[in-house]
C-alpha cells in the first residue's frame, strides 16, 4: 500500500459527529473533555479551581506571614484581628491554612502528573503490545499493587532527613501508579480489536499515530478518573505523612498544622479554631475531586444517571420504578425501556 | 454410501448427555490448570519482589540501629557496641550478595532477627503479640462496614431516585476526610468532652491481657470508638460501589422477566439483583482483608492502639530495622494471601472469570 492511496483519518468518523465537519483543535479538545461537562464536575473543578488560586496568591491573601510569633496572643479564639484565632505561638491560624495550601496542592498535583504518566505508558503500552512484553509490564503493575503504599511511604520518606516537596510528591507518584495503570491496560486490550482500530493498523499508521491519536481520545475519561483519584490520595497521603511527622515541619500544609494543633494538645483543650479549619479544608477538596470524579463516572457509565432520573420521572406520574403492576397498566402507555 | 442413506445414529443415554446446563456443571470440575500456574507464578514473583525490597530499605537508609541505641542509652561500650553490630548482621565486612543469601536463608526458617527497641526479643514475637488487637479490631470494623455498606448499597440502588440517593454524598464525604482527623474529632468529642470513652490504648492501666468479663469489657470499652471511627470511613467507599453495581444489574432484562413474573419484590431485589451485583464486592472484600493488617497504620497512632501499625511506625523511627522489616513483610504477606482469596473467590462465585482466563 502506497502513502498516497492512504484516505486521511477522520476524527469526526469515530465520535459520531456530523461526517465532514471540520475538526478544529479547539472542538476535538472540547470533545476530549465532554466528560467535565455536567453539574457535579463543574461544582467540584470550581472549588478545586479556588482552592488553586488561594495557593497561588498566598502572599497577598495571607493577613500575617505563617510562622510570625506573637507572645502576646496566644492561644487568641478567632477575634477581627485573627479571624481563625491564633497558635500556641501566637501564629495566625488563618494565614497558615493559606500558606498551607500551596504544599497541598503543588503535591496533589505534582504527583498525580507523575503517577498519570506513568500508569498512561505503562497501562497503553502493556495493553497494547502482546506476549511477553505486555505480561511483564503487567506483572510490574500488579507488584506495585500489592506491595503495600503508606508502609513503604513511611519508610521511603524517613529515609531523607528533610525532603523537599518534589521528592515527597515523586515518592507518592511511584508507589500511587499501579491502579490506573491496571484499568488503562485493560480497556486498551478492548480498544485493540475494535474495528476502527483494525482499520488504522490495516493502513499502516504507525504505532505512535495508532496510540496517539486512535486510541488516547477514546481513553481520556478514564485518565481524567485515575488523575482525580491519585491527586485524591495524594493529598489524603501527604496530610496523614504530615500529621504523623514522618515529613518534616518546616514545609508547610495543613497536616503540618494538624500536627503542632495534636502536638499541643488542642484536641484536649477544645481550641476548636485551630484543628478544625485544616480539616474541613482537606474535606473539602476531597468532596471537589469525588464531585469530578461522579461526573466522569456518569460520563462513561451513563446508566448511573438515567436511573434516577428515569424513577423520578415515573415518581411524577405516579408510578414505582419497582412495581412491575404499574408496567403494564395501559394508561401509562410509554413502558420505560433503557 | 450416499448422503440419502440414513447415518447409524450412535446410541445415547438421554440422561449420559444431559443439557447444556450439565455441561457447565462438568466444566465447572475441571482445573484450569494453566490459569493456576500463571497465578502461582505471579505471586511467587511478588513474593520476591517484596522480600528484595525489604532487603535493601535499611541499607539506603542513613545511620542504622546500633547508633541510635548508643544515643539513647550511654553506657555500652564500644566492643559492645561491635558484638551488637554482628548480632544484628549490620557487620559491612560481607559482600552484599553473602547478606542477600544470608537474608532469605534466615526467612526460610522463620528467623526474623531481634529488635532492639524490645529489649533484643525475637522480631516473631514482639509482631506476634501486637498482631491479634490489629486483627481483632480492625477486621471486626471492616467486616461491619461492609455488611451494612452493601446492604446499604443495595437498598439505595433499588429504591432509586428517592430520597435515600442523598446517602451516596453524605458517606462519600465522610470518606474524604482524612481518617486521623477523624479520630482526633471523635477524641475530642467522645472522650475530652463528654468522657463516654476512654482516650487510647487497647485496655486500662494497670490490666494484665486475661479472659475474665472485666478485661473484656475493657477492651470492647476502648475499642468502640477506633472501630466505630473506621467503619464511618470506610463505608461510603462499600456503599458507592455496592449502588453502582445494582443500578447496571437492575437495567438487566431478566431482572424485568422475574419482575413481569410476578415475583415479590423482595426476592427479585436479594436474589436476582443483589446477588449479582455483589460480585465486585466480594472481591473487593477480599483485597481489603489484606490491608487490615497495614492499612490501619494510622489508626493505632491517633488511638495509640498497641496494633501492628504503631510497632511500625515505632520502629522505623528508632531505626530498629529487623523489626521494621519484620512488620513491612507481614503487611505484604497478608496483602498477598488476601489476594489469593480474592481470586479464588472469585473463581468460585464467577464462572465467567475461569473461561477467559484459563
Amino acid at each position: 500500500m502506497t502513502t498516497d492511496l492512504r484516505p486521511a483519518p477522520a476524527p469526526e468518523l469515530r465520535t459520531g459527529r456530523a461526517p465532514r465537519a471540520r475538526a478544529t483543535t479547539s472542538r476535538r479538545l472540547g470533545s476530549a473533555f465532554a466528560m467535565f461537562r455536567n453539574r457535579k464536575s463543574i461544582t467540584g473543578l470550581a472549588i478545586l479551581g479556588f482552592f488553586v488560586l488561594v495557593a497561588i496568591l498566598a502572599d497577598v491573601l495571607a493577613p500575617y506571614p505563617p510562622t510570625q510569633v506573637d507572645n502576646t496572643a496566644r492561644f487568641q479564639p478567632p477575634s477581627a484581628e485573627h479571624w481563625l484565632g491564633t497558635t500556641h505561638l501566637g501564629e495566625d491560624v488563618l494565614s497558615q491554612v493559606i500558606h498551607g495550601t500551596r504544599g497541598v496542592v503543588v503535591v496533589g498535583f505534582l504527583a498525580a502528573i507523575m503517577a498519570t504518566a506513568i500508569a498512561v505508558v505503562v497501562g497503553v503500552v502493556a495493553g497494547y503490545l502482546r506476549g511477553w512484553r505486555s505480561e511483564s509490564l503487567s506483572a510490574l503493575t500488579n507488584v506495585f499493587l500489592v506491595i503495600p503504599g503508606l508502609p513503604l511511604i513511611i519508610i521511603v520518606a524517613s529515609m531523607f532527613e528533610n525532603p523537599p516537596l518534589v521528592v515527597i510528591a515523586a515518592v507518592l507518584g511511584l508507589t500511587g501508579w499501579a491502579w490506573g495503570a491496571r484499568v488503562l491496560r485493560a480497556q486498551t486490550m478492548s480498544l485493540r480489536n475494535r474495528d476502527f482500530i483494525q482499520a488504522a493498523r490495516a493502513n499502516g499508521e504507525p504505532l505512535r499515530r495508532i496510540i496517539g491519536n486512535e486510541m488516547l481520545p477514546n481513553l481520556m475519561a478514564l485518565i481524567a478518573a485515575s488523575f482525580v483519584g491519585t491527586v485524591t490520595a495524594a493529598i489524603l497521603g501527604l496530610t496523614t505523612l504530615s500529621y504523623i511527622g514522618v515529613i518534616p515541619v518546616n514545609t508547610y500544609n495543613w497536616g503540618t498544622i494538624l500536627n503542632w494543633a495534636g502536638a499541643q494538645g488542642a484536641f484536649r483543650q477544645n481550641q476548636w479554631w485551630w484543628f478544625l479549619p485544616p480539616g474541613l479544608c482537606i474535606a473539602a477538596i476531597g468532596v471537589a475531586l469525588s464531585l469530578i470524579n461522579f461526573g466522569i463516572d456518569e460520563y462513561v457509565n451513563p446508566r448511573l444517571r438515567s436511573a434516577g432520573e428515569r424513577a423520578r420521572a415515573m415518581k411524577r406520574r405516579g408510578l414505582d420504578v419497582n412495581d412491575p403492576v404499574t408496567a403494564v397498566r395501559p394508561a401509562t402507555q410509554t413502558q420505560e425501556t433503557a | 454410501m450416499t448422503a440419502v442413506q440414513p447415518q447409524p445414529q450412535p446410541v445415547q443415554d438421554a440422561l449420559e448427555v444431559g443439557t447444556t446446563a450439565t455441561t457447565v456443571v462438568r466444566g465447572r470440575s475441571r482445573i484450569p490448570w494453566r490459569f493456576l500456574a500463571g497465578r502461582a507464578a505471579f505471586y511467587l514473583f511478588t513474593l520476591w519482589a517484596a522480600i528484595t525490597i525489604n532487603f535493601f530499605l535499611p541499607r539506603m537508609m542513613k545511620g542504622d540501629a546500633v547508633d541510635q541505641y548508643l544515643s539513647r542509652n550511654r553506657n555500652v561500650s564500644p566492643e559492645a557496641a561491635d558484638a551488637l553490630r554482628t548480632l544484628l548482621g549490620l557487620d559491612t565486612d560481607r559482600s552484599l550478595l553473602q547478606q542477600y543469601l544470608d537474608y532469605v536463608g534466615l526467612l526460610l526458617r522463620g528467623d526474623l532477627g531481634v529488635s532492639l527497641l524490645h529489649g533484643l526479643r525475637p522480631v516473631t514475637e514482639v509482631i506476634g503479640q501486637a498482631l491479634p488487637w490489629t486483627v481483632g479490631l480492625v477486621g471486626f470494623a471492616t467486616v461491619i462496614s461492609f455488611t451494612i455498606g452493601t446492604i446499604g448499597g443495595a437498598v439505595v440502588g433499588w429504591r432509586r431516585g428517592s430520597r435515600l440517593d442523598g446517602l451516596i454524598p453524605v458517606t462519600t464525604f465522610l470518606g474524604t476526610i482524612p481518617y486521623f482527623w477523624l479520630g482526633l474529632l471523635a477524641i475530642a468529642v467522645f472522650s475530652v468532652n463528654l468522657g463516654w470513652f476512654p482516650i487510647g490504648k487497647a485496655y486500662g492501666v494497670g490490666m494484665r491481657p486475661e479472659w475474665s468479663a472485666e478485661f473484656v469489657g475493657q477492651v470492647v470499652h476502648h475499642g468502640t470508638l477506633p472501630a466505630a471511627t473506621i467503619v464511618i470511613a470506610s463505608l461510603g467507599g462499600w456503599m458507592l460501589g455496592m449502588r453502582n453495581m445494582m443500578l447496571t444489574v437492575l437495567d438487566e432484562d431478566y431482572v424485568m422477566v422475574a419482575q413481569a413474573k410476578g415475583m415479590p419484590n423482595r426476592r427479585v431485589l436479594w436474589r436476582y439483583a443483589a446477588r449479582n451485583a455483589v460480585l465486585p464486592q466480594i472481591q473487593s472484600f477480599a483485597l481489603s482483608i489484606g490491608f487490615i493488617v497495614g492499612g490501619t497504620i494510622v489508626m493505632e497512632m491517633v488511638f495509640s492502639y498497641p496494633g501492628v501499625g504503631k510497632l511500625l511506625l515505632d520502629a522505623t523511627n528508632a531505626k530498629d530495622y529487623a523489626l521494621m522489616q519484620g512488620v513491612f513483610l507481614v503487611i505484604t504477606l497478608s496483602v498477598l494471601v488476601a489476594n489469593v482469596l480474592a481470586d479464588v473467590a472469585y473463581a468460585f462465585l464467577d464462572p465467567r472469570t475461569r473461561q477467559t482466563e484459563a
